[in-house]
Order: structure tokens, then C-alpha cells, then sequence
């Protein structure tokens, strides 16, 4: 186990020494239960998939994420453990991966724990268990994709209020950036492909793909690099604002 | 001596601001340097810079040999530090917080529990392993904060401020503990209590607005002040006029003070011309006199008047 292992150990750990874990998950299994079934009709529509469940899972991720990645750099800074963390012989880079891979693995646990769902859906039917796989893959990747955005503004600010709220807009202009809220702005005086780039940004698009069972190699890649960029990011920040 | 912290010319600015100014010394096997300085002199921000936590604006610093910009993983690797405050993660427990801190400096298996439980032991931890750090007091919590810094028997210890918050008996063990350390260590410790530096120190250095002021071992130090080698007389009963006259009158003093003059007692503070000792004379004048002596002590200097005559140039004592 390198150090990366032994911080994600330490974080993971961590969520469940405090009370931290256990509100996260109930409030996620409560709301993903309560949008599936009220507001995506699960039962009303007669259909044997999970679409209205993942549907609603970037709007989820949208504020509970920023809610957990807010304290990821933010409370070090505040307790002054980031200075403890620092001295110790291991990279900036090592220290951003496990923080970070450990709150993701967190959220991954959470999305987990929406497996009766999935057995209630194979009960009742038959649903095509690739897509509903394809979906669960597409949800952690964007999950990421938040989570990423949510460490590298925690790495701003020693404020976790801020932290939390910066996270949320990013967040959502990264959700909306195909709809018309997020391409107006840039729609009177862009080029075109500036519009498609921001547009292609979207987590929908990507999400929706990944959900409708399609695994294009474009869709993982975006995730991935999103993920790959915003922890580069984190740790610039890390860098220019250590000591503030 | 070999040199295991080594500062040349180390610079840091935050803005306009320079918060150190070119400092440069070196530290050796079993020196224990005091940082001694009002707050905001430089004296966490040069130690921030040789643990590798603040990229100096200029100059170096090098740990063991190794240069801290340069190669950080191994000059991370020969030194301990306490961060000022002493912070941990409070959620965790003494000892899951000295395994995760042990595992990060690479050790595993039988070799870490042993490191843990020597660790735990040394620093009398051993009551509150398993209470959640948050919970314990300031005294557990600095020795906490002591206990991570040499889970690893580090060649090069660094404290900010290691004792400061503790009650007098936390503090005699903290210093108990630093001086059992110091035979193969270099130590460099900050602090605003004086009486430490008599403590633990072998050499002591005076930082004000980022530059070095003074640099030598506390008695060198104390030589520096007014009183140093003054005698402190004490005398009983009514007194014959001109006390002060006889005494000034003693070779090699160059004035007598009054300290205090009360019905019974009369206290006297007789300052040397040249800081050379006048106990003996003032001890033959007093004996010559006849005098009801009740104290007659030699005053080694004080370390808070040169610190304050040192600092405050301004307010030079008078």
C-alpha cells in the first residue's frame, strides 16, 4: 500500500468516524427513493427500467456533493492539519489523489446502497440489466466529475460555506452547459465552436448516453479527463494558496 | 559537527511584506537552537520554510543534506515537525492517528506497532490511545502533536512552540522529553518563555523583523544584559547614612541602586563598570562595614531585559 492507499484509507475511514457518513447516505437513499417514485411516477409508468431513478441523479449530485467535497481541503486548512499533511514526505499530487479517491469511493458506497432498487425493478419485471449497469457507471463517473469540481474549490477557500456554494454553481453550469441558461451568455458574440465545445461540457449529454446503455469510449474519456483536470486544478490552487 | 540543518540566505516575502530576511545558520548533532522573538518576527514562517510547507522566496534550506525544494521527499523523510497549535485529525484517536502518521513515513507490520507503542509510551499516551483526539485536553493534544513528530526517530526535530498552553508540570515534561532527544538529534524549538531557553537550549537566537539579531549560547546571551554579574545586597536594621556612598565607593562598581528601602530591610542592586564580577569586593566591604547582611546574590542577567532591549531598540531600558 503506497501513501496514496494509506490518506484514502485514513479518509475513508474517516466519513464513517463521523456522523458524517451516516446522515450522507440516508439523506441520499431517502431522496433518490422519494424523487423515483413521485416525481419519475416509477410504478404509474409500467415500464421495467430505472430511468426515472437516474434521472434525477445529477440534480442529486448537485447539491450533496458539493456538500461533502466542501470540507475536503478546506477543513485541513482550518485545522491546520494541511501543514501536518504537507511535512510529511509525500507529494502534492499523492495527497490530492487520496483525498479525493476516498470521496468518491464514498459516494460510490451511497450509490451502491441503491441495490433494492434494483431488485425491486427485477422483481416487478424485466429489465435490461446492461443498461441499468451502463447507468450505475455513467451516475459514479459524474459523481466524480462533482466531486472533482467540489475539491478543487474546497482548495480555495477556508470557508466550507463558500466552498459549498462556488461548488453548486460550477457544478450546475457544468449540468446545464447544452441548455440555453448557460449557451445564451455565450450564444451573441462566441464562434460556433465555441458553443459546441461549451455545450459538449454537458454531464447530461455524457450522462444520458452512458444511462440509454451506450458505452461510446468518448463518453468514459470525458469523464476522465474532467476528473483528471479539475484534481490538476486542485492541486495548482493547493500550491498558489497553502499557507493563506 | 556535522551540520543537519543548514540555512543560506533564506528569504520570504508575502507581498510587500518580508517576513524573513536573508537568514542563514546552520544547526549540528546535538544542538538544541532556541527561536526566541515577538510574534511576527519570522520565527514560524523560517521553520514552515525548512519543513518544506512555504517555498522560500529566496536562498535555501537544507535538512540532512538534502535541499527542501530540491529533493522534499527525502528531507521530509530525516525531520519531525510540530506545527504551532499543534493540529491532528481530531476525529481520530492517539493511536489511529500515530499508525496512519507511522504508516505515511513507510513503516509496516511488527516494525510500526513497535514504533507506536515506543512513541505512545515515551510521550504517556498510553491512558487516552483510544478517546478521540477532539476530546482530549491541550496538554494530551501537544503531546499528541509531539509524539507524531518523532514516531520516526527523526534526525532533525522542529517544534513551534512545543510547550506554550501547558501547566508548569506539562511543561517540565515536555522539556525533559526534548532534552533526552537532543543527544543525537538537531532540535530547533521556538518559544516566548525565556525561562526555556535555560531549560533545554544550547544556543539561542534572537528574531525580529525577520533578521537574526543575536546568536550565542544563554549565558553569552545573558553577558549582554545591564545586570549581568550586578550583586543583589540585602541588609537589616537601621541603617548609617550613605550606604549607597560605601558602595559606590567599592572598585570596579559603577552604581548602586536602591531597590527597595522599607523600615527593616534595605535592598540594594550594584551594578559592575564592565560586567566583570564584584561580589568579593562588595563581600569584603560589606564584611568591613559590619553590616547585618541578609542576601548577598550575584545576578546572572536577565533574558526578557536583553530580549526587550534587543527587540525594542526604540524603548532602549534606560
Amino acid at each position: 500500500m503506497g501513501r496514496i492507499g494509506v490518506i484514502f484509507k485514513r479518509e475513508l475511514i474517516g466519513y464513517f468516524a463521523t456522523p458524517i457518513a451516516a446522515v450522507f447516505i440516508i439523506i441520499f437513499l431517502m431522496l433518490a427513493g422519494a424523487f423515483t417514485f413521485y416525481l419519475g411516477d416509477f410504478f404509474a409508468r409500467g415500464q421495467a427500467d430505472l430511468i426515472p431513478f437516474f434521472d434525477f441523479h445529477p440534480w442529486l449530485y448537485l447539491v450533496l456533493i458539493p456538500a461533502l467535497a466542501m470540507r475536503l481541503w478546506a477543513e485541513e486548512r482550518r485545522g491546520g492539519t494541511i501543514e501536518l499533511l504537507f511535512t510529511l514526505p509525500v507529494t502534492l499530487w499523492e495527497a490530492v489523489a487520496g483525498k479525493f479517491l476516498a470521496a468518491w469511493c464514498f459516494t460510490g458506497i451511497a450509490l451502491a446502497l441503491t441495490f433494492p432498487t434494483w431488485i425491486t425493478v427485477n422483481i416487478l419485471g424485466e429489465p435490461d440489466n446492461g443498461v441499468i449497469l451502463t447507468s450505475y457507471l455513467g451516475s459514479f463517473l459524474m459523481a466524480g466529475g462533482f466531486m472533482a469540481i467540489g475539491s478543487c474549490v474546497s482548495a480555495l477557500t477556508k470557508n466550507q460555506v463558500i466552498a459549498f456554494v462556488i461548488s453548486v454553481v460550477v457544478g450546475l453550469g457544468f449540468v446545464l452547459s447544452g441548455f440555453p441558461m448557460v449557451l445564451d451568455v455565450f450564444s451573441g458574440w462566441a464562434p460556433q465552436f465555441l458553443l459546441e465545445l461549451i455545450s459538449s461540457f454537458s454531464f447530461l449529454t455524457h450522462f444520458n448516453a452512458l444511462s440509454r446503455g451506450v458505452i461510446d469510449v468518448r463518453d468514459l474519456v470525458y469523464f476522465l479527463s474532467l476528473i483528471g483536470f479539475w484534481l490538476f486544478a486542485t492541486a495548482l490552487m493547493l500550491e498558489w494558496k497553502k499557507a493563506e | 559537527m556535522e551540520s543537519m540543518v543548514e540555512l543560506r540566505q533564506l528569504r520570504k516575502t508575502f507581498g510587500p511584506i518580508v517576513a524573513v530576511d536573508e537568514v542563514s545558520f546552520t544547526v549540528g548533532q546535538g544542538e538544541v537552537l532556541g527561536f526566541l522573538g515577538p510574534n511576527g518576527a519570522g520565527k514560524s514562517t523560517t521553520m514552515k520554510m525548512i519543513t518544506g510547507f512555504l517555498t522560500p522566496t529566496g536562498g535555501t534550506a537544507k535538512v540532512n543534506g538534502f535541499n527542501i525544494q530540491e529533493q522534499p521527499l527525502e528531507a521530509k523523510k530525516s525531520l519531525g515537525y510540530l506545527p504551532e497549535g499543534a493540529p491532528a485529525y481530531g476525529e481520530m484517536t492517539p493511536l489511529s492517528f500515530l499508525v496512519f502518521i507511522a504508516e505515511m513515513r513507510g513503516f509496516r507490520g511488527a516494525e510500526l506497532d513497535r514504533r507506536v507503542a515506543e512513541t505512545m509510551e515515551k510521550v504517556n499516551l498510553e491512558g487516552v490511545a483510544h478517546q478521540p483526539i477532539d476530546t482530549l485536553s491541550k496538554g494530551f493534544k501537544r503531546r499528541v502533536g509531539l509524539a507524531q513528530a518523532i514516531v520516526h526517530d527523526p534526525a532533525v526535530l522542529i517544534l513551534d512552540e512545543p510547550t506554550d498552553g501547558l501547566d508548569p508540570n506539562q511543561k517540565h515534561e515536555v522539556r525533559g522529553l526534548i532534552k533526552t532527544m537532543a543527544r543525537d538529534k538537531a532540535i530547533i524549538l521556538s518559544t516566548h518563555v525565556l525561562e526555556e531557553v535555560h531549560a533545554v537550549c544550547t544556543r539561542a537566537m534572537i528574531i525580529a523583523k525577520g533578521k537574526v539579531i543575536t546568536d550565542g549560547t544563554p549565558a553569552e546571551l545573558e553577558a549582554r544584559s545591564r545586570r549581568h554579574n550586578a550583586v543583589i545586597l540585602r541588609l537589616r536594621g537601621p541603617l548609617p547614612d550613605g550606604v549607597q556612598a560605601v558602595l559606590e565607593g567599592v572598585p570596579g562598581v559603577k552604581r548602586a541602586e536602591v531597590i527597595d528601602e522599607g523600615l527593616a530591610e534595605h535592598e540594594y542592586r550594584i551594578l559592575p563598570a564592565d560586567g566583570q564580577p564584584i561580589i568579593s569586593a562588595i563581600s569584603q566591604c560589606v564584611h568591613r562595614q559590619d553590616w547585618d547582611v541578609v542576601e548577598l546574590s550575584v545576578d546572572r542577567g536577565h533574558l526578557d531585559e536583553v530580549f526587550r532591549s534587543l527587540t525594542m531598540p526604540a524603548q532602549a531600558l534606560t
